[in-house]
């Protein structure tokens, strides 16, 4: 298990050096970083101070070696922007965004994998036609709409939650319930395949020919297996919302990391979307990284592999 | 007479299917004494398993079991709660699969896996369950069988799996055991040593035993009585000796052509294949099922067939006294 552990933390470090050295590159790819840093009505001998003062003349490789070694101390630069350090302006951000994602996949998560599971128990029962209604409205539903929907019911016509901002614990109930919504549905069929398969398995009959009570077959026998390639799907629904919650967070005037991402792009403030591309693939490598020690704890086969 | 610790009277399994209902096993009869051990025989989807499923109350929700009698001990099977059929699985029943690859659970230790029944049956501790599991494994030839019970399913291979699932079985020391085709999936030259380590083992406990098998060799030398399925229905059952001697029924005669006597049967000889059909089951089946591939079928054999025989032997078939009539056609 640790072996298996160091390997995958060793993976881990050299995606996240990768991933790294793109976004990196992306400065460069996005066209010539002087000329955007001057701004459109500069001349050429002010954007050829700037390319020097900023270091845009130095062979690419040791700007690389320069910013990831600010990077690594929490220095990004400065947004061509807010004229503000990006390190503290994303940090300020990211508060709101990863409260938000928690609350989002733990939402998705405490309602899919219960009602992907009774869904598998009783298959063509009532619930489990709730469950697919749900699934499929869930997938149909633009999560704007939705996110209406939910602020001119519950906002605008029954007064019950805030429509919009981050002050409050309240502030965060719909757009927790958006987000979650819209990773519920893949999270509940893949549990609920999952679960019949598991079920109809050798190793269920097993455990019945043992005479285990229903509950310990259910959550101890079948669960644990069915749950596996649920914990990776949640990985990934879980760097997706920390990186891509922008409609939510733009609906719900939560100006969170996502909504930052989305006016620096527009803006053209490199260094920002620089430092946020990175802050979110590292979010991505670090789940990945832990459901792949869950899943090894969960299924040993995955520990020798 | 001793009363029989399993006595099964009329057990019939409807499977509902696309067309209508698959009448997979028909109106089975049989008794198991304490540890006496039956063989039952019969070609690929004659209803064995389905059979012994129905006995340990296994069969999915969506198929139908009804016996005018299924007693285990006392106990009437056919009107029990979930609550005792958990209750005498795993403690006074136990079944051995034939899938020894896929029958344990991958995410858990042998160990827990073991101990599992001991702990969820008896009033034991975990070091206590922990001992029973190493001296079983040690019972069912397992080397370094400490060091086993850390191991996961897929470190095993095929052979030590099925020894698991044999300890495993007998963790609680059952009265019964079934044990279907449990040495099919497993290589030639282990199935013989399992099968023996498990008849020994049964002996040793005194445990009755229902062996599903199609080794008739295997049969000729472990089994006190023989059951004889085909398409669903027992045609042939009574003491081995008597069905070896004098099979009655065509399809047993058809099964034992090549295998005459118990004693000088051959290891590992395969049952006798019989040209024709099976027929469908779905829908109303009437007369003989055998009638498709016997050639002794006449027009009678498409309405009741008569229950015949003496004492424990018994068969169905029109033909009185089958043993004779046959003996001299294929003489
Ligand atoms: N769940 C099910 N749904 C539909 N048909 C089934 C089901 N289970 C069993 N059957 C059918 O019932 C018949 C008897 O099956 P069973 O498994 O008891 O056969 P078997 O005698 O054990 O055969 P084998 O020697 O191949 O194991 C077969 O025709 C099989 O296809
Ligand atoms: S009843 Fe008829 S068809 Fe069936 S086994 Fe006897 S002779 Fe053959
Ligand atoms: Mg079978």
């Amino acid at each position: 298990m640790l072996t298996f552990i160091l390997k995958r933390l060793g993976l881990a470090v050299l995606v996240a050096f990768t991933v790294s050295f793109i976004s990196f590159s992306l400065l460069f790819l996005a066209g010539d970083p002087a000329a955007a840093l001057a701004g459109e009505t500069a001349s050429g001998e002010d954007i050829e101070t700037l390319r020097r003062l900023y270091g845009f003349d130095r062979p690419m490789l040791v700007q690389y070696g320069d910013w990831l070694f600010s990077a690594l101390r929490g220095d990004f630069g400065e947004s061509y922007y807010f004229r503000l350090p990006v390190a503290s302006l994303i940090a300020e951000r990211l508060s709101v965004t990863m409260i938000l994602g928690a609350c989002g996949i733990s939402f998705a998560l405490l309602t899919a994998v219960p009602l992907g599971v009774a869904a598998a128990i009783r298959p063509n029962s009532i619930i489990d036609r709730v469950a697919l209604f749900l699934s499929v409205a869930g997938q149909a539903m633009p999560s704007f709409w939705f996110g209406l929907i939910l602020i001119v019911v519950f906002a605008i016509k029954l007064g019950w939650l805030p429509p919009s901002g981050a002050s409050s614990a309240q502030h965060f109930i719909m757009p927790t319930i958006v987000l979650g919504y819209y990773a519920m549905p893949a999270i509940m069929r893949l549990t609920r395949a999952g679960m019949l398969d598991v079920l109809s398995s050798d190793y269920i009959r097993t455990a019945r020919a043992k005479g285990a009570p229903e509950g310990r077959i259910l959550f101890r026998h079948a669960l644990r297996n069915a749950i596996i390639p649920v914990v990776s799907l949640a990985a990934v629904q879980m760097g997706f919302m920390l990186g891509g919650s922008i409609v939510v967070e733009s609906i719900f005037a939560l100006h969170g990391a996502g909504y930052l991402a989305w006016e620096s792009i527009a803006r053209n403030d490199l260094p920002t979307v620089q430092a946020l591309i990175l802050v979110f693939s590292m979010f991505y490598i670090v789940f990945t990284f832990l459901a792949d020690v869950l899943n090894a704890w969960l299924d040993p086969r995955m520990r020798s592999s | 007479m001793e009363k029989p610790l399993l006595s099964v009277r009329n057990l019939t399994i409807d499977i509902p299917v696309g067309g209508g209902t698959l009448h997979a096993v028909r109106g089975i009869d049989f008794d198991l004494n304490r540890g006496e051990t039956l063989c039952i025989v019969g070609e690929s989807g004659s209803g064995k398993s389905l059979t012994s499923l129905a006995v340990m109350g296994l069969l999915s929700k969506t198929i139908r079991r009804t016996a005018d009698r299924m007693d285990f001990d006392g106990t009437d099977l056919t009107r029990a709660t979930p609550r005792t059929m958990r209750a005498l699985r795993g403690a006074r029943m136990a079944m051995i699969f034939q899938e020894p690859m896929t029958s344990l659970n991958p995410a858990y230790t042998i160990g827990d896996q073991l101990t599992e029944a001991l702990l969820l049956h008896k009033p034991v501790g975990r070091e206590a369950a922990r001992a029973r599991a190493i001296e079983l494994l040690e019972k069912v030839g397992i080397t370094a069988a400490e060091s086993r019970l850390s191991q996961y399913p897929h470190q095993l291979s095929g052979g030590l799996r099925q020894r698991v699932m044999i300890a495993m079985a007998l963790m609680c020391e059952p009265e019964l055991i079934i044990a279907d085709e449990p040495t099919t999936a497993l290589d030639v030259t282990i199935q013989a040593q399992i099968l023996r380590l498990l008849y020994d083992l049964g002996r040793e406990m005194n445990m009755a035993m229902i062996l599903i098998t199609h080794d008739l060799g295997v049969v000729a030398r472990v089994a006190d009585k023989v059951a004889v399925m085909y398409a669903g229905e027992l045609v042939e059952t009574g003491p081995a000796a008597e069905v070896f001697n004098m099979p009655s029924h065509p399809y047993t005669r058809g099964l034992l052509r090549c295998i005459p006597l118990p004693g000088k049967t051959e290891r590992g000889s395969k049952l006798g294949t019989i040209p024709g059909i099976v027929p469908s089951l779905v829908g109303d089946v009437q007369g003989c099922a055998f009638r498709t591939r016997c050639s002794y079928a006449e027009a009678a054999c498409h309405g009741d067939i008569p229950r015949q025989g003496s004492g424990g032997h018994a068969f169905r078939c029109i033909h009185e006294d089958g043993n004779r009539h046959f003996e001299e056609a294929i003489a």
